[in-house]
């Protein structure tokens, strides 16, 4: 195109600049605001048209249905006897599920929450100290996530023979953190007791974890 | 020359492209039966009673030979799925915290998993762990392989039916014609043994013509019609009364085909119904969005000839 | 770009931002203030609408291929995964696959429009070539595209496709096997399609610039096909073209999204829903709908060309179908040279628009026969098709250039538009041109 044009744009002179001008002709005020209108509706129209195509690419990020289904899982822990413990996976995480024996329930009694590093319960079931009421999860049970609170390791003590540290309980050998039975964290630089993971009791030899 | 003339020119083309595409790739086969389904037109949907029937018959009929391999049990209980619950059945008496809506939890799907026993890995001594199914399980398979389905079925590999209806030219009114459809040979044909004539199945009756219909070249004299359709290796799958359906519906083959082939229309698109309900509110933003930015349109070029 | 610059930064940041790189004023030259004929027509949106297609089958694809394995083992499988369990999966799939076919549908149409109104002639014939190479980059875009649900159109499509190189003489089995890296499509041919499927979109962008860019130096034709003589033609791009595309592409999406939600797999091939099976050839190979008029063209050459009256074959039937078929898009980029008539327009060439509907037809029945057996009486009328195919653009076109005697061309396209809203006039009772008026105002 060979012809030039000057720097305000030297169209056809009837053609009205729609940019919220201000009207070059004798047109109404009201109407000039109907019809500025209707390009703002037009564009919000188009702009929520963006934000849902936003939806489904944002939500196939998520879990998928397969994950999904296997974000619960049922466990019977009716083989286990006092003093033993499985591990079990949930959530691609390590679970400890341990049957205390009556020494170390008494031993977990007398210890005073005074002595503990951290005295929040950290469970998702049950709020408040970690007393061992608030940490055990029916008559015996002390189910943890395995994932040590200090950098993630999986700490050693499930498994007969394991380490279990000073506190009889699980010992994490990436930075020496002692656990003692219940989960709770005693010594060493993890700074929290082992989390609890949501779950519930469907019979008395069945859990479902998550 | 206009835009809308020419579209409507190209309306007319296009579909005779399209048809010519799809009826070239059958054989000669009999007209197809066309019932009506639920699920046809765009306000379509499953009927939720028809699609646990059909999976009653598929579970009791043809899984034994058929394999359903991307269908997991979990699927059954999703949303516009055979066995979807919205809230847990009182009767059941489940705790408050049981979402049934969820698939993995649902009961029904969970008792119809745990009655299969399930081969998952290996236990603590290194042998195959067979466990009670769950929900995540996928459904298991008739055969072990393909050759074993092989061996099984005279040669034939039955096909697996997550997608069959989708995988066939008009799947629907195949699959249900061709379980209806079981005829006796006509006279002029030699069924070899093991097999079976359907008049809608597409193969070639051309090389089963009794000898005494041939002329000298092999071809069939010209008073006689090649009938329609193939014999193949299934034999007829269905009988009135083979399934006993409890809520009350007919107990024939008809019935039992349509009830099947509408659970196999699931199983090939099971988010059918999530799909036309979306459709439904796209096209009418879609029109809104056209109409205003139509009416956008007439306003800036209000003042153009153009 | 040729006119000049009319963008005045606002405030102090942009125009520091302006001196450094005037990114916003290219921007603002070339699509908001760009001097655009005033007489377009919808024929002209196919364009925007491209560029809108292009840029959701990359986003949706990108999307998909965090889910796809490309592995022969899962392909199928991962597919079906995304169909039934990924959140949304089966929106964004079909959304990918009939975006493909939406994809052909707009550019069939665009160049359909190229063909009309002469765009193609000087001064565009660099643009006119790279909509070519671009047409090209999306076949291969899409053909690779197809393989990797692994279903079994998509590995006998790779072989048959793949196979064609073989009729390169000497070294086509060679090649084969090259495209394959096996002794078959296996494997390694998966995961190169997959690997090129998710590369050529972006070499297709980035020619898709090239081919804006080639458009802003000579400007738009129009389907009057004079060149801008004055202001008074034009209108600036913004708003007038961007809600005139806007509204256009509103319009296909409601095309697309019928497809898309209510027959998805309508424009599909049931076979693809079969997991690939290497000992099973399906009864009936058929390629997508787009590329059904090249099909036909590779299956019409049923017969050697060799010397007259001796058994010499010079080429035989499978090498001659593989030129025939690559020769059809190929002379596209020679359409300029071919097409020597100095007016652009059809409007004004009575006898040339003939013949081009002649041809536009001839490539609608070159689709419906790609989509039947290869036997006759379709053998034949594919032969007499692509025969006129070729003419169009080898005899028809240079004859006509020189015999034909164009009706008298408007001085301008101003000049065009009042004649053409006479004519309206003459045909029907006068329509007020006010906002909200009953009728669309004329497309030409």
């Amino acid at each position: 195109m060979s012809s030039t044009t000057n720097s305000t744009g030297g169209y056809e002179a009837e053609a009205v600049r729609v940019s919220g001008s201000k009207p070059e002709g004798p047109t109404v005020e009201v109407d000039e605001g109907r019809r500025d209108f209707i390009h703002l509706l037009a564009a919000g129209t188009a702009a929520a048209a963006g934000v849902g195509v936003l939806i489904p690419l944002i939500s196939q990020l998520a879990p998928d249905a397969a994950v999904r289904a296997l974000a619960t899982k049922e466990v019977n822990i009716s083989a286990i006897e006092p003093g033993q413990a499985i591990k079990v996976i949930w959530q691609g995480k390590p679970v400890f599920i341990r049957r205390l024996t009556e020494r170390e329930l008494a031993v977990d009694e007398e210890t005073p929450l005074s002595a503990l590093k951290d005295a929040d319960a950290r469970n998702e079931n049950a709020a408040g100290e970690a007393t061992v009421e608030n940490r055990i999860a029916s008559g015996d049970f002390v189910i943890v996530l395995g994932v040590c609170t200090h950098l993630g390791c999986v700490p050693l003590g499930t498994d007969t023979g394991d380490n279990r540290g000073d506190y009889g309980g699980w010992f994490c050998p990436c930075h020496g953190s002692h656990y003692d039975s219940l989960g709770r964290i005693r010594k060493g630089p993890a700074p929290q007791n082992l989390a609890v993971p949501p779950l519930e009791f469907l019979t008395d030899t069945t859990i479902r974890l998550g | 020359m206009t835009l809308k003339r020419t579209l409507a020119a190209l309306g007319a083309v296009l579909p005779l492209a399209l048809a010519g595409g799809a009826s070239a790739a059958e054989g000669k086969i009999k007209e197809l039966k066309e019932p009506s389904w639920t699920w046809e037109g765009i306000f379509g949907r499953y009927d939720q009673q028809q699609l646990q029937r059909g999976y009653q018959v598929y579970r009791e009929v043809c899984s034994s030979c058929h394999s359903m391999k991307l269908v997991a049990f979990r699927h059954l209980a999703e949303d516009g799925g055979p066995f979807y619950l919205e809230e847990c059945p009182v009767e059941l008496g489940l705790p408050s915290t049981t979402d049934c809506s969820d698939p993995a939890a649902n009961p029904i799907v969970k008792a119809l998993a745990a009655d299969y026993q399930i081969e998952a890995g290996v236990d603590d001594s290194g042998d195959p762990l067979i466990r009670p199914g769950l929900p995540a399980d996928y459904l298991p398979s008739p055969y072990a392989n393909r050759q074993q389905a092989m061996l099984a079925n005279g040669g034939a590999y039955p096909p697996d039916m997550s997608l069959l209806v989708k995988s066939r030219v008009k799947g629907r009114n195949y699959i249900y014609s061709l379980i209806t459809g079981y005829e006796e040979p006509p006279a002029i044909l030699d069924v070899p043994p093991g097999q079976y004539y359907n008049p809608y199945y597409p193969g070639d009756t051309a090389s089963m013509v009794r000898e005494e219909y041939l002329d000298e070249e092999g071809h069939i004299l010209h008073e006689y019609e090649l009938p329609p359709g193939g014999a193949f290796k299934m034999a007829p799958p269905l009988q009135d009364g083979i399934v006993t359906y409890e809520d009350g519906s007919p107990e024939t083959v008809d019935q039992y085909a349509r009830d099947v082939v509408s659970f196999l229309q699931w199983s090939s698109e099971p988010k059918l119904e999530q799909r036309k309900e979306m459709g439904g509110f796209v096209m009418l933003y879609l029109f809104a969005f056209a109409g205003i930015v139509y009416a956008s349109y007439r306003q800036i070029w209000r003042n153009v000839e153009h | 770009m040729s006119h000049e610059s009319t963008y005045v930064p606002g405030t102090g940041f942009e125009r520091w931002v302006d001196k450094r790189l005037p990114l916003v004023r290219l921007g603002y030259d070339s699509f908001i203030d760009f001097p655009t004929p005033k007489n377009l027509n919808y024929w002209y949106t196919f364009g925007g609408i491209l560029s809108i297609i292009l840029v959701w089958q990359i986003v949706t694809g990108i999307v998909l291929a965090m889910h796809y394995t490309a592995h022969t083992d899962y392909a199928f499988q991962s597919v079906e995964m995304i169909m039934r369990d990924v959140n949304y999966g089966w929106l964004l799939r079909y959304a990918h696959s009939n975006g493909a076919s939406m994809f052909f549908i707009a550019v069939y149409l665009h160049i359909a429009r190229g063909l009309y109104y002469g765009s193609y002639k000087e001064p565009r014939e660099i643009l006119w070539g790279l909509g070519v190479v671009i047409f090209l980059l999306m076949m291969g875009t899409a053909f690779m595209g197809y393989v990797l649900p692994w279903g079994q159109m998509s590995y006998w499509g790779a072989t048959v496709i793949t196979s064609l190189a073989s009729a390169v003489p000497l070294i086509g089995d060679p090649i084969k096997t090259l495209l394959w890296g096996g002794f078959a499509v296996d494997n390694p041919t998966l995961n190169r399609f997959y690997a090129l499927h998710y590369l050529m979109p972006f070499l297709i962008a980035g020619v898709v610039i090239l081919h804006i860019w080639a458009l802003h130096v000579p400007g738009n034709n129009n389907p009057s096909g004079v060149e801008v003589k004055t202001k008074k033609d034009t209108v600036p791009f913004h708003p007038y073209y961007t809600v005139k595309d806007g509204f256009a592409i509103v319009c296909f999406f409601i095309l697309f999204a019928a497809f898309l939600f209510y027959m998805p797999n309508t424009l599909g091939h049931p076979d693809n829903y079969i997991e690939a099976d290497p000992m099973v050839t399906p009864a009936h190979i058929v390629p997508e709908w787009y590329f059904l008029p090249f099909y036909a063209m590779l299956r019409a050459i049923t017969f050697d060309i060799g010397i007259p009256f001796t058994d010499i074959v010079l080429i035989n039937s499978k090498l001659g179908g593989v030129l025939v078929m690559l020769g059809s898009i190929l002379i596209l980029f020679v359409l300029p040279w071919l097409d020597r008539s100095k007016v652009r327009s059809m409007r004004y060439r009575p006898v040339a628009k003939l013949w081009l509907i002649l041809f536009f037809l001839d490539v609608c029945l070159l689709g419906w026969l790609g989509a039947q057996l290869a036997e006759q009486p379709y053998i034949l009328i594919s032969q007499l098709a692509t025969a006129y195919y070729f003419a169009y653009f080898l005899i028809v076109l240079p004859v006509l250039a020189i015999t034909e005697t164009p009706k008298a061309l408007p001085r301008s396209i101003s000049e065009s538009v009042t004649a053409d809203k006479a004519g309206m006039r003459k045909r029907k009772t006068p329509v007020g041109m006010t906002a909200g008026g009953s009728h669309p105002a004329p497309a030409e």
